[in-house]
């Protein structure tokens, strides 16, 4: 009996042994060049508070923007088939928006920074209207559609502020950046385990699931049904646009400065790549957000498993062409039917298996 | 509802297009203004640079023209901004055809300028190239006012010997790879790794993200190898670095654990050197409107261009900053941005 | 060999992990004749052609070809291709952008470089010869699906072609373009072609077949001439009982008076204004041609196209359904006549595709738990027997019937008033399409209204007790009681008057 419930866990998230086979392999590849690499320590910060140290920790901290961006994009994914390419220019705005109401009036408050963050948040969802609106009632391709965002986000992220580098000085900021006083753990971790209770709340509380992976499927079906499909594509641009906010406030927040060309400049590619990685479909359809969360995970253990082994900066991309290539290729229908194929030899040839399977 | 959603849509779609309309507009609007009105005595000049939004020495270098250049100054300007080098090329042109007396080129990209530079010189226009030099032969233009990169990373280096540590184990974190930035603060740092001087505890590409710089900086932190430079290409790399180092307890700047050194002098860049958070920052100047708008007077009253390299050049005096000797007054007159 | 046997296969096994597909298995086809291949869902005729084909290899057994010296040895399609055996599936596989010679030729020139004017010209040649009714250069989705259909063919027989293989080719076509396709096969029979024709339709085997090999349960119960073996034996056969079942259904009681739904004037951006009744209880069907109106009438009933026109009072009141969910919010239920293309949720599972309809009546903000679908997945995996591995199992997987039978789960769920089900029972075979029809009677002797399409008209007069009959996208015709006979359909529909 417990074999069958495991053995049917494996066949149910078969797609998830990608990012976790990708996971371990870094990890016992770090831990044979280092046995210490993933120790984590307590220091004091500059400020004197405790806080908890180690790449173990950078890798989470690290890839946190990326894994609430892979989320986001997992929906629009699955939704429309395509991708959103504008995640990166969307979170500039975002930030930029950011900036100027935190600059906006006097001192920086709780209330200040919550009405920010608001602020923010909504811009980022209009424009995550404007890019699902040219998907879903102008059916555009979504990489031609948020082509164009991606092209003049950052130029209006620019014009926001004006200046090129804007900073912000606040004790708040830094909290949300790196460490809230008291609290070791980095606070962008925190954030990325709230928005993934978030989007777990979500679709345990709701339908949404169910209705994108229909639409995303066949969208025809999902109509006749009653299922209103346009405003689920649109549902899941707004969805990302509050990733995309959120991911750009903890940008922003890192560093307390707005760099408009430079924050979260390339993440589009990186978080397709995790949602690919995590054993979703590129095309749409069925998906599985913690996959594309282990993928974020896994591309930044690999980026910083590079940076610890010092491969020269010229050679990191090429390395990291490298290791994404075999996981792709291990994703890929091809590799997966062999295994299927193996696997199935596997049983057969253990018939007392296969009985209790069939049983 | 659904039509009050494709309303909100609509209003989007026009704030888009407004915020990307702006930004295009505004080199049009001042192009408009017509070369005929000039009153006699203005010397026509066009203006041809990056947009400002490329970055904040981009900026300031704009701001610098636009308030030189005036009527007040003796000028009828025309600006335009373009990162593509095509477009510069036809704005070039009409400049040309419009009868400017000079012609002060920012190019996009160094090559493909001489067939326009020909027509300029036949034209009987006068060509100053700033900031950035072009592929072509030097008696196509009067003079070229830029920085020297190499020079900037020469000074950072010295300043940094200077310092006489007892050891040096720097932790070098580059711009993108292959930009005239990258490349010429790079070769001085790289000279002292070969020569033994300096050790080399990592040397890793940003590519000029600040939270790229921060990752680069913690994995050195969690090897546990010992360093107590930190050379950052430039100011935002410098902070992200900087980020790494309070998360991990460790102290920087004057007479402290470990010593940041950025580029760009940005003003909140300089105000970390004042607050001796930061020990150096070397400045990229982007100031040459001055110095070209004398050439031109000089030219006018019928005199020659002095101080010239064999390119042609003049290169912009650019200083290093030490927070132990850096002035409120410095950052006024120097920083860039607010 | 003998001379003209063109194919053998001899004792043929596949298994399948829990199944046996194929037990011993004979098969053998004569040079120029029609063999049908026949059986229920699941009794082998696909996984025997899957073999003969490639895709699957088989276990034991063996297959000669003629011309080809020794057992054959058949490990992929490209393997079949090259001993003769060419395939045209049920779903069309070319694509509909590309021009019909493009179709015909592409992927198939070994050269890198292609002429297109000599394969224009040669494409234009075969289609003549065959006496398909397309152009070369027209676009291949401008055609209609018969004849794209018939490019399929003339795509697969232009290869050196031994053996043509039929999987279900008839099943979205209508009675002209059924007859264009027998023509089609007679010539290419009549040059040599040996053809397998797989069908659920029973008159088409008569039509055209020479012989049949029936199927059951993976294993062979025989192979007979058509002359031979009546229609009734042959059912008998696939389905191996006595056929007192099928005559057995009859009609309910009369209806109720009361109508359930009522449209006036209604009319959508596919259909042209009807007026349209059903009462509670009553069973009623549209009838005509494809391409005749009745799909398009039925959709606009259901608010699937965009609704242009019309007054329309459910249950006495008057209402508005311009969208599908206001339809189902009416208890209207509608299971489309593209099962794959409208119906089915491929990748979802079983369970899934179940309670979708009514999860989306019951709304976003409250989620059907995953113990109450389990619960409904099973109740109606067991009352409309539905053969699936379990409620996860993606609807993909599931044959044709059963995937049906999931989607009139899914509106049986809803515990709909008036259900619309248009073609329910296309490519289903013989013993699943009996039990839909007894279903909806029993419906709608429970008080449901039922409207049923269906091309085949014989299961339209067994259920229904009033046709409305179109023609070009017009009623043109209301037939109840005495004149609901076959001929009268007939006639009606062809408009020969009374």
């Amino acid at each position: 009996m417990k074999t069958k419930k495991t053995s049917r866990f494996f066949a149910n998230n078969s797609a998830l042994l990608i990012p976790l086979i990708a996971i371990l392999l870094l990890v016992i590849f770090n831990l044979f060049r280092d046995p210490g690499f993933f120790s984590v320590s307590i220091a004091a910060n500059n400020n004197g508070d405790p806080v908890l140290q180690g790449n173990l920790i950078s890798i989470l901290n690290g890839a946190s923007e990326l894994a609430i961006l892979s989320m986001g994009m997992t929906l629009v994914t699955a939704a429309s088939g395509g991708q959103d390419i504008s995640v990166g220019a969307l979170a500039a705005i975002a930030g930029s928006v950011f900036v100027k109401v935190l600059k906006g009036g006097g001192a920086i408050t709780g209330s200040t920074v919550l009405l920010a963050v608001l602020a923010c948040c909504a811009v980022a969802m209009l424009f995550g209207a404007f890019n699902g609106s040219l998907v879903a009632f102008f059916r555009i391709q979504p990489m031609i559609a948020t082509l164009i965002l991606f092209t003049c986000g950052r130029s209006i992220a620019y014009w926001i502020n004006g200046g090129a580098t804007p900073t912000v000085t606040s004790g708040i900021i830094d909290g949300i950046g790196s460490f809230i006083p008291g609290i070791p753990i980095p606070t962008p971790i925190l954030i990325v385990i709230f928005m993934g209770i978030l989007f777990a709340l979500l679709f345990r509380f709701t339908t949404l699931g169910l209705y994108i992976q229909a639409v995303g499927i066949n969208q025809g079906a999902a109509r006749l049904n009653g299922i209103n499909a346009v405003g689920m594509k649109l549902l899941a641009f707004v969805l990302l646009g509050v990733c995309c906010a959120v991911a750009g406030v903890i940008g922003v927040s890192r560093l307390s400065l707005i760099n408009h060309e430079t924050l979260l400049i390339n993440i589009e590619m990186d978080a397709i790549l995790a949602v690919a990685i995590g054993g979703n479909s590129l095309g749409g359809g069925k998906f599985k957000l913690i996959g594309s969360i282990l993928g974020a995970y896994a591309i930044q253990a690999l980026t910083t498993t590079l940076y610890a082994m010092k491969v020269s900066s010229t050679d990191v991309k090429a390395y990291k062409a490298v290791v994404i290539i075999i996981l792709v290729v291990l994703g890929s229908p091809v590799v997966k039917e062999a295994m299927d194929r193996l696997w199935k030899k596997l049983r057969t040839s253990h018939p007392k298996d296969a009985g209790k399977e069939a049983a | 509802m659904r039509k009050v959603i494709a309303l909100l849509l609509a209003l989007v779609l026009v704030f888009a297009l407004a915020a990307c309309g702006q930004e295009a507009a505004k080199p049009e609007a001042k192009e408009d203004t017509p070369a005929g009105s000039a009153e006699g005595g203005l010397i026509k000049v066009g203006v041809i640079n990056n947009p400002p939004s490329e970055s904040g020495y981009r900026e300031a270098n704009v701001n610098d023209f636009t308030s030189v250049f005036t009527e007040e100054n003796g000028y009828d300007a025309k600006f335009f901004y373009s990162i593509k080098n095509d477009e510069q090329l036809a704005a070039a042109r009409q400049f040309i055809t419009d009868g400017v007396d000079y012609l002060l080129i920012s190019a996009a990209e160094t090559t493909g300028w001489d067939a326009v530079l020909k027509d300029a010189k036949d034209a009987g226009v006068r060509v100053f190239l700033f900031d950035r030099m072009i592929d072509c032969d030097k008696d196509l233009f009067e003079a070229a006012v830029v920085s020297n990169m190499a020079l900037e990373g020469e000074t950072a280096v010295n300043w940094l010997l200077d310092q006489k540590l007892p050891e040096y184990n720097v932790v070098h974190i580059q711009g993108a790879m292959g930009s005239d930035a990258q490349i010429g603060r790079t070769g001085a740092l790289d000279a002292q790794f070969e020569a033994g001087t300096m050790h080399k505890v990592v040397q890793q590409t940003a590519t000029w993200d600040e939270g790229e710089a921060k990752k680069i900086v913690e994995a050195v932190i969690n090897s546990g190898e010992p360093f107590n430079v930190i050379y950052a290409e430039n100011d935002g790399m410098a902070r992200g670095a900087v980020a790494a180092l309070d998360e991990a307890g460790i102290t920087h700047g004057v007479d402290k654990d470990v010593i940041v050194m950025g580029f760009d002098c940005n003003k909140w860049a300089l105000r970390e050197l004042l607050a001796g958070n930061w020990n150096y920052d070397g400045q990229c100047s982007p100031f040459q409107a001055s110095v070209i708008d004398q050439m031109i007077k000089t030219l006018e009253a019928g005199g020659t261009i002095e101080g010239l390299n064999d390119a042609k050049q003049i290169i912009s005096e650019e200083k290093g900053f030490d927070a132990r000797t850096i002035t409120q007054e410095d950052i006024d007159t120097y920083g860039l941005g607010e | 060999m003998q001379d003209d046997i063109v194919l053998t296969m001899r004792g043929i096994c596949k298994n399948f992990p829990n199944v046996k597909a194929l037990k011993s298995v004979d098969f053998t086809l004569r040079k120029g004749t029609i063999h049908a291949l026949m059986g229920e869902n699941g009794a082998g005729k696909s996984t025997l052609i899957k073999v003969l084909t490639g895709v699957y290899t088989m276990d034991e057994g063996e297959i000669r070809i003629d011309g080809i010296e020794g057992p054959v040895s058949i490990r992929s399609p490209q393997d079949a291709q090259n001993c003769g055996i060419s395939t045209v599936y049920q779903e069309i596989t070319l694509c509909p952008n590309l021009t019909v010679a493009e179709n015909m030729f592409i992927g198939r020139t070994k050269k890198k470089s292609v002429n297109w004017k000599a394969m224009e010209k040669r494409a234009g040649e075969l289609l003549e010869n065959l006496g398909i009714p397309a152009r070369p250069r027209q676009q291949l989705g401008s055609c209609s699906l018969a004849v794209q259909q018939m490019v399929a063919i003339a795509r697969a027989v232009d290869t050196e072609c031994k053996v043509l293989i039929l999987d279900e080719p008839t099943s979205s076509l209508d009675d002209k373009e059924v007859e264009m396709l027998f023509r089609l096969m007679r010539e290419l029979k009549s040059r040599g072609v040996g053809i397998i024709f797989v069908t659920h339709f029973l008159e088409q085997v008569y039509a055209v077949s020479d012989s049949i090999t029936v199927l059951r349960n993976g294993e062979l119960v025989g192979e007979y001439d058509v002359k031979e073996l009546p229609q009734v034996k042959l059912v008998e056969k696939m389905i191996g009982k006595d056929l007192e079942d099928l005559s057995v259904i009859k009609k309910g009681a009369a209806a109720s008076q009361e109508n359930y739904y009522e449209a006036k004037g209604l009319s959508s951006s596919a259909a042209r204004p009807f007026d349209f009744r059903i009462a509670k209880g009553e069973v009623n069907g549209f009838t005509g041609l494809l391409g005749s109106g009745r799909s398009e009438s039925v959709r606009a009933i259901f608010g699937a196209d965009q609704v242009t026109g019309g007054k329309v009072t459910v249950d006495g009141k008057p209402a508005k359904i311009t969208k599908p969910l206001h339809a189902m919010k009416h208890g209207i239920g509608y299971l489309p006549e593209n099962r794959r293309g409208d119906g089915i949720i491929a990748d979802l599972s079983v369970r899934d595709n179940i309670i979708l309809a009514l999860q989306v009546i019951q709304g976003m903000g409250r989620p059907i738990s995953r113990a109450k679908a389990e619960a409904f997945a099973d109740e109606y995996i067991k009352a409309l027997d539905i053969k699936t591995a379990s409620t996860d199992t993606p609807i993909k997987f599931l044959s044709g019937g059963n995937q049906q039978k999931v989607i009139l789960a899914r509106w049986l769920l809803t515990h709909p008033k008036y259900l619309i089900l248009d073609e329910p029972t296309r490519g289903i075979d013989v013993g699943t399409k009996t039990e839909i029809q007894k279903l909806v009677l029993k419906l709608a002797e429970e008080g449901m209204s039922i409207t049923f399409i269906s091309s085949e008209i014989e299961e339209m007069l067994r259920t229904c007790s009033r046709l409305i009959v179109m023609r070009d996208r017009n009623i043109v015709g209301e037939l109840t009681g005495e004149s609901l006979t076959q001929e009268k359909v007939m006639r009606t529909i062809a408009g020969g008057g009374d």
